[in-house]
């Protein structure tokens, strides 16, 4: 089993004739992903790796059925291409794109709760079933299949862990990365309900890092709602408060909120372990299965 | 990326928001001019992109022309919290009975934005939010529809804004959250907006923090950009275009994606070193890319050893070994022990590109982080 993505979604990519799109159109294909159609307004009639291209999302959704899209839109046109997937009935957006407009991603964001859809990122590495489909950036060859869910606000941190626990034979039913910025769609507490909600998915791996306060809500949410055990890693202990450390969300402010202290606390108050390296997060993993 | 209190000024002035007569300064005589022009008393505000400046001695208030001039001279030219004065705002003084405190910011937890007034303006507003967050009136607002009028009043009455001024309070604030949105504004902030005896509402500071990621629609304030630095490390990671902050310690940190590179940081200080600086290459860097960041960890004398932290999505493990090839190449001798670890895509690849003779290489992160943290305590002992 897997959570938002699996052997049978089918997708378009969003900007599929572009340099990021191209490449990892192919990759995805490589990997198994079913890549039914890409979407790219001008560009209808192309094929790309096989796939064939259409003008708008709705012709791709309705000609071949697609259920889901992953988007490499440059930032400028991003938010258009997101409103674009929204307004068709797609299951699942999954957002690559770095560097939209934070505005453009508010009004994104409202549009998204009036709809069923799940979206994922922006300027995330995207979600993977192992053996089954991987949706994004991804580097395929470091997941493995198997029962541990993995969400994560990072996308190389992601890579990390899932390598920790590859290296020891744990495989993953699903790993969804989140993404860093300061307004994204899918949370830690909605991948956290769909891990919890799996029955293959027997302990999840959560990534957070400073800034923001979506690891202390996720804290929360685990203690009064979750049986499925979490292990959790946050990044940026060393961080000194107020410098902006890469990701638009990893900032420390002066109050005090968003320190890792007080996700690492947060979290342990809700019985979730915090592993001092990665490393140590394979360990409470394995500890739990 | 911020814009200084004079430069904020003229866009809230634009917009319609009243704010005091003023003249920019580079010297001591343009001070004096400035003052014979806008009369006395007046303020002399150091423009740099530091928050309390006024503690800091940023700010000083001259009822005369000698205390202008003795003022100008302390100012211009003195490090500010490690940032260097070389201009100041010479502006009016206001008399007031009231400062008020308006700001629009990112409700980030509701993704929307968030409107707040407050009677209690012209101080750390922070530490009203800490100490008394009833005194702060807060509407957030549905980005769909906009603010509505209604909810500027009901902020200004919740606030407990005098009467008399509710009306232009609620007009400034609808004013500068049009502004916020029209601008692409991360921040917007007015503090203290004065209440003047007349009754009358000026802007004393302002402050504008606009999102980089949209500057690309606002060529108008992108053309404002000053940078400013405290050191010439953190202007070099500047025009390579880097994240890169400097920290105290001498284990210098190169890798690609913050999360990664935070983490990097995190062990060096959980295996007892010092990190010397964060420094993330970013998303599918090439080999120049990686070629500067070496350089970059180079430049720093606090660095006593490196660790080059690459987990390789869309970035490529072949791509980052040709660039530290390329840059250690370059050197007779290479200035600092480099510990390299390479996992990812195109790692295997990139494994076989490395130099070996110049690097040490290591298969895991926890090992990679160990034996620079030993590298560093080596040189220091």
């Amino acid at each position: 089993m897997s959570v938002l993505v699996d052997e049978d979604t089918r997708v378009v990519v969003q900007g599929i004739t572009g340099g990021e799109g191209n490449f990892h159109a192919e990759q995805m294909i490589e990997y198994g992903t079913n890549v039914v159609a890409g979407a790219v307004p001008g560009k209808g009639g192309q094929e790309v790796h096989g796939v064939p291209v259409y003008d708008t999302v709705h012709e791709a959704v309705r000609r071949e059925d697609a259920d889901a899209s992953v988007v490499f839109v440059p930032p400028a046109f991003a938010a258009d291409a997101l409103f674009e997937a929204l307004d068709t009935s797609l299951d699942l957006v999954v957002a690559i794109t770095e560097g939209i407009p934070t505005q453009d991603m508010t009004t994104v964001n409202r549009r998204l709760r009036e709809t069923d859809t799940y979206l994922v990122g922006p300027n995330c590495p995207g979600v993977i079933t192992p053996g089954e489909a991987k949706l994004g950036i991804l580097p395929g060859n470091i997941f493995s299949s198997g029962n541990v869910g993995l969400v994560s606000r990072s996308g190389t941190l992601t890579y990390q862990v899932v390598d920790n626990l590859t290296q020891r034979g744990i495989g993953q039913t699903t790993a969804i990365g989140i993404g860093g910025d300061p307004i994204i769609g899918t949370s830690f507490i909605d991948a956290l309900e769909l891990f919890e909600a799996d029955p293959e998915t027997e302990a999840v791996a959560m990534c957070g890092e400073i800034g923001g306060e979506d690891e202390e809500d996720a804290a929360d949410f685990i203690a009064t709602e979750m049986d499925t055990p979490v292990a959790g890693f946050i990044a940026g202990r060393t961080a000194p408060p107020g410098k902006r450390m890469g990701h638009a969300g990893a900032i420390v402010s002066g109050s005090g909120t968003g320190t890792a202290e007080s996700k690492i606390e947060a979290l342990n108050n809700a019985g979730v372990p915090v592993g001092d390296t990665p490393e140590e997060v394979a360990d409470h993993i394995e500890g739990f299965l | 990326m911020r814009l200084h209190e004079y430069q904020a000024k003229g866009v809230f002035a634009d917009a319609g928001i009243p704010t005091p007569d003023s003249r920019l300064a580079t010297s001591v005589d343009e001070a004096v001019d400035a003052g014979r022009d806008l009369g006395y008393p007046l303020a002399v505000k150091a423009q740099v992109h530091v928050g309390g400046r006024g503690k800091a001695g940023g700010i000083e208030i001259a009822s005369d022309e000698d205390e202008l001039r003795e003022a100008a001279e302390t100012i211009i030219g003195m490090d500010l919290k490690g940032y260097h004065v070389d201009r100041v705002l010479v502006e009016a003084a206001v008399d007031f009975t009231d400062e008020l405190y308006l700001g629009v910011t990112l409700d980030r937890g509701e993704g929307e934005p968030v409107v707040m007034v407050s009677s209690e303006g012209g101080v750390d507003i922070e530490e009203v939010a800490e100490t008394n967050p009833d005194a702060i009136a807060r509407e957030r607002v549905d980005p769909a529809y906009g603010l509505h009028s209604f909810q500027a009043r009901k902020a200004v009455s919740e606030a407990g804004v005098p009467r008399d001024v509710s009306r232009a309070v609620a007009s400034v604030v609808e004013t500068l959250y049009d502004l916020w949105e029209a601008n692409d504004a991360s921040e917007a902030e007015i503090n203290p907006l004065m209440v003047t005896d007349g009754g009358d509402v000026v802007a004393a500071d302002a402050v504008m923090n606009v999102d980089d990621d949209a500057l690309f629609r606002h060529p108008n304030l992108a053309e404002m950009e000053e940078e400013s630095y405290t050191d010439d490390l953190e202007r070099k990671a500047g025009e390579y275009g880097f994240d890169y902050v400097r920290l105290s310690g001498n284990v210098g940190i190169i890798g690609n994606g913050a999360g990664l590179v935070m983490t990097t940081l995190d062990l060096v200080d959980y295996y007892g070193g010092d990190p010397a600086n964060f420094l993330d290459i970013g998303g599918g860097a090439k080999a120049e890319r990686v070629a500067n960041a070496l350089d970059m960890v180079f430049s720093d004398p606090n660095v006593d050893s490196v660790v080059f932290n690459i987990f390789g999505g869309i970035t490529r493990g072949d791509e980052v070994a040709r660039g530290i090839n390329d840059a250690l190449s370059q050197f007779d001798e290479i200035p600092k022990p480099v510990v390299v670890r390479l996992a990812g895509t195109n790692a295997a690849e990139g494994m076989e590109i490395l130099n070996t003779e110049l690097v040490q290489v290591e298969g895991t992160l926890e090992d990679a982080v160990q034996r620079a943290v030993a590298n560093a305590e080596e040189v220091n002992q």
